[in-house]
């Protein structure tokens, strides 16, 4: 693999606006060309050695251009930058709707964590291979028959002189069976007064005897996660991360950084952004009774009331900056983010699918579905938001209590 | 986000804004308590005299007027944290209908009509827009008219706080063109308006007969286009910012009985069916609010842009449905409480209803920016 081209001397910072062409160039004229097969819309599609080579290829080529980890150290494959020259690298990225990166529990999660809280060891052994796509990197929180519920973790980690053995299994592992790294959270100490407390999180290497992975078929009829099991898996007592005990506190860090570069992830785009447009653009190419279906005054009625909405959902973004805006139930918008934006995509992609006709009964592999199947694996793909990392019901419930102080049930 | 025409994501707020936010706060809180609004409900006027003075004194009716007419010139934006707040707590005035009026002066009017009426706005003068020929907020065209010897013909129906306004500007045909004609209080007879018995018993309107009421050419407002435009946009964003303040006190009613309603031996607020929904309601709420602040950040153009014009209505769709179902919830979660008079939540229903109909209800606005964001 060739190496990150840029000295590492010390450079003039650019002018923003003389950056944004320069990237933009870049990728349109180093956009892979279609490759035959479909390219994964978000980071959990992941299925075949075929898509993982294509993307492990394409990150590392975005990296090697100096557009990934801009605001990381030099000397951990960075550039050292300020974060803005990473944002504005992904915003063009999800512009140009270039593939993703798709490395992201390491370019999201786990780099800015070793970032943030680990030791120089962590730092030199790990960063640079999360950036150049040679270390892909899995997260291994939920477990089955638990869902999001964390405190429920029964994974256990028993330390055994330089190592601890590792025993349990873990669900929605995405990429685990082509992972190298998993961040994991597993219990070291089950007499504690309160759930959270036995748990600690581990840099736990998959290849290791006695971890297996099962990949999990999906509604789509894709793959994308695994299900990881552990039997008497031995793993140095350094891949600990921070004390034993402080798990909890950590993996809540760890979702902190997703938020893009100037929260500490290292940038790349780990989901095609499908808006709005996308289903204006629909809408203007299928036709009813030789007119764009875009003509249609119900069909027009229900586009606007998504567009109110999606620009209700960007702009609560901006909102959110505002404290004088925010005094009533201050803690509103942030929590409410997940539950607003996955419900919208929700509704949004199923709509585009009912407005379809008779075309959306077909499914991928026809060569009669409209683009491929784009809208049929967007809306069922979808459910992965509105399910994982805590279901809109959940999340409802989260909000009615610690937002408007509801009881708890 | 890509669409050009949805693209502006503008939302601004300033110290002073924020200033006059907490002011308004705390103003409408302590002069609109619960009681306070219940013993309203009644009144002939529907408003107390005494807060009307001091909101004037505050200096609230000339915020939004230039300097020059002795407002403070902060903009039509810097009304809508203060309108928001009336919301909030149900305080009801001639403000909005003053705001309205005095922006149709400011918008279309001639030298001598602002000259003429903003002062007096700045001082408590009230005014008030006159639309209404039939119950179609989306008419295009209007039957009352105004002759070539400018004597009107025609009654306009729900004229906001016709009762106490000092002037109306009213729609009117000139010579086959819409104007809006300046009409003061004194120059009706007696027996033009008649009161009508409103379902949000917080407001007042009339009918009001403009038959046989002669101006001068001078009472034609020379921008009348502009003027009517950009009026009937910030009617409603203004119904929206009041909707959406509304709409949080009409969730801050449903909490508290949530958090203290006991039934079948637990809090009923712990049962997902009534919490679920009343999440709901935040998010709804929420979206209202970022709306009404993004337009307000887009208002202060002398003829408000298309970007300006998307915001409106998008705010007014949203906040008044939002409140609609706030209200509607409200009543069914209270219980056979909810069906009294005596519950507060029928408060935010009758509102709700009533302010739907404002300036244009949802599809209506749905219908426009149908237009504008789609073609």
């Amino acid at each position: 693999m060739t190496t990150n081209t840029h000295s590492p001397q010390t450079h003039q910072a650019p002018d923003i606006k003389e950056f944004r062409t320069e990237v933009a160039a870049w990728l349109k004229h180093n956009r892979p060309a279609d490759p035959g097969f479909l390219l994964p819309q978000t980071f959990m599609e992941v299925g075949s050695e075929q898509v993982l080579e294509f993307l492990r290829e394409w990150q590392h080529k975005v990296w090697s251009a100096g557009y990934l980890g801009m605001a990381w150290p030099e000397k951990y494959g960075g550039r050292g930058m300020a974060p803005v020259y990473q944002s504005i690298a992904d915003q063009e990225m999800r512009r140009l709707r270039v593939p993703i990166c798709f490395n992201v529990i390491g370019l999201g999660w786990a780099g800015p964590l070793i970032m943030d809280i680990g030791s120089d060891y962590e730092k030199d052994k790990y960063l640079k291979g999360i950036l150049n796509a040679e270390d892909i990197w899995c997260q291994g929180f939920s477990e089955p028959n638990h869902g999001s519920d964390l405190g429920s973790i029964q994974t256990s980690a028993q330390r055994d002189g330089d190592n601890y053995v590792i025993n349990g299994s873990k669900i929605w592992t995405t990429m685990g069976n082509y992972a190298k790294y998993m961040i994991l959270l597993a219990r070291t100490d089950v007499q504690v007064d309160r759930r959270y407390n036995g748990l600690s999180f581990f840099l736990a290497p998959m290849h290791t005897h006695g971890v297996s992975t099962t990949p999990i078929k999906k509604l789509t009829g894709e793959y994308g996660f695994t299900e990881t099991f552990f039997a008497e898996a031995r793993i140095s007592a350094t891949s600990l991360m921070g004390e034993e005990g402080q798990g909890w506190q950590i993996a809540m860090k760890t979702l902190q950084y997703e938020r893009g570069a100037e929260a500490g992830a290292a940038g790349g785009i780990s989901i095609l952004s499908i808006v709005m447009n996308d289903l204006l653009k629909m809408a203007q190419d299928v036709q009813r009774e030789g007119q764009p279906l875009l003509k249609d005054p119900v069909t027009r009625d229900n586009l606007v009331k998504f567009l109110i909405e999606e620009k209700a959902l960007y702009l609560a973004e901006k909102r959110i900056s505002i404290p004088a805006l925010c005094a009533d139930y201050p803690s509103s918008l942030p929590l409410s983010g997940k539950l607003r934006g996955t419900e919208f995509f929700r509704r949004m992609r199923q709509y585009a699918l009912t407005l379809q006709g008779a075309q959306s009964a077909l499914y991928v592999g026809d060569d009669d579905t409209l683009d491929g199947g784009f809208w049929q694996r967007a809306y069922m793909n979808n459910f992965s938001t509105t399910i994982g990392g805590g279901t809109s019901q959940v999340q409802a419930n989260i909000i009615g209590e610690h937002v408007l102080g509801l009881p708890k049930d | 986000m890509e669409n050009a025409r949805t693209a502006n994501m503008t939302l601004t707020f300033s110290e002073e804004q924020a200033m006059i936010l907490d002011s308004a706060k705390s103003f409408c809180r302590d002069r609109s308590n619960m009681t306070a609004v219940r013993s309203l409900l009644s009144s002939k006027s529907g408003y107390s005299a005494n807060v009307w003075s001091e909101m004037v004194a505050l200096g609230w009716t000339g915020i939004a007027i230039t300097e020059q007419y002795g407002g403070s010139d902060l903009g039509i934006g810097s009304t809508i944290p203060l309108v928001e707040s009336m919301g909030r707590h149900l305080l009801s005035t001639p403000y909005i209908s003053t705001i309205i009026a005095s922006q149709a002066l400011e918008r279309g009017g001639s030298d001598a009509q602002k000259a003429n009426w903003l002062p007096r706005v700045v001082e408590g003068s009230i005014g008030t827009l006159a639309l209404l020929d039939n119950e179609d907020w989306g008419a295009t065209t209007t039957s009352c008219t105004l002759s070539s010897e400018f004597e009107l013909q025609g009654t306009k129906l729900l004229v906001n706080d016709a009762a106490v306004a000092d002037f109306f500007i009213v729609l009117a045909s000139y010579n086959g063109a819409e104007v809006l004609v300046l009409v003061e209080a004194g120059a009706l007879p007696s027996n033009s308006l008649s009161e009508k018995v409103l379902i949000d018993e917080t407001k007042r309107a009339c009918n009001v007969s403009f038959n046989g009421v002669t101006v001068s050419e001078a009472a034609i407002l020379p921008n009348s286009v502009n003027a009517l435009r950009d009026s009937r946009l910030i009617g409603a964003v203004l119904t929206a910012a009041e909707a959406t303040g509304s709409s949080a006190a009409a969730l801050d009613v449903v909490v508290a009985y949530l958090t203290s309603r006991v039934q079948f031996g637990r809090l009923i607020g712990s049962y997902q069916s009534l919490k679920h929904p009343t999440v709901e309601m935040l998010i709804a709420m929420d979206s209202a609010r970022t709306l009404i602040y993004h337009a307000a950040s887009l208002l202060d153009e002398q003829t408000l842009n298309q970007d300006a014009e998307i915001a409106c209505r998008m705010a007014k769709a949203q906040a008044t449905d939002a409140l609609l179902f706030a209200g509607d919830r409200g009543i069914q979660f209270h219980g056979g409480m909810g069906f009294t008079y005596d519950c507060d939540a029928q408060l935010f229903l009758r509102r709700a209803l009533w302010m739907q109909h404002q300036y244009g209800d949802a599809q209506h606005h749905r219908l426009h920016l149908a237009n504008l964001l789609l073609d």
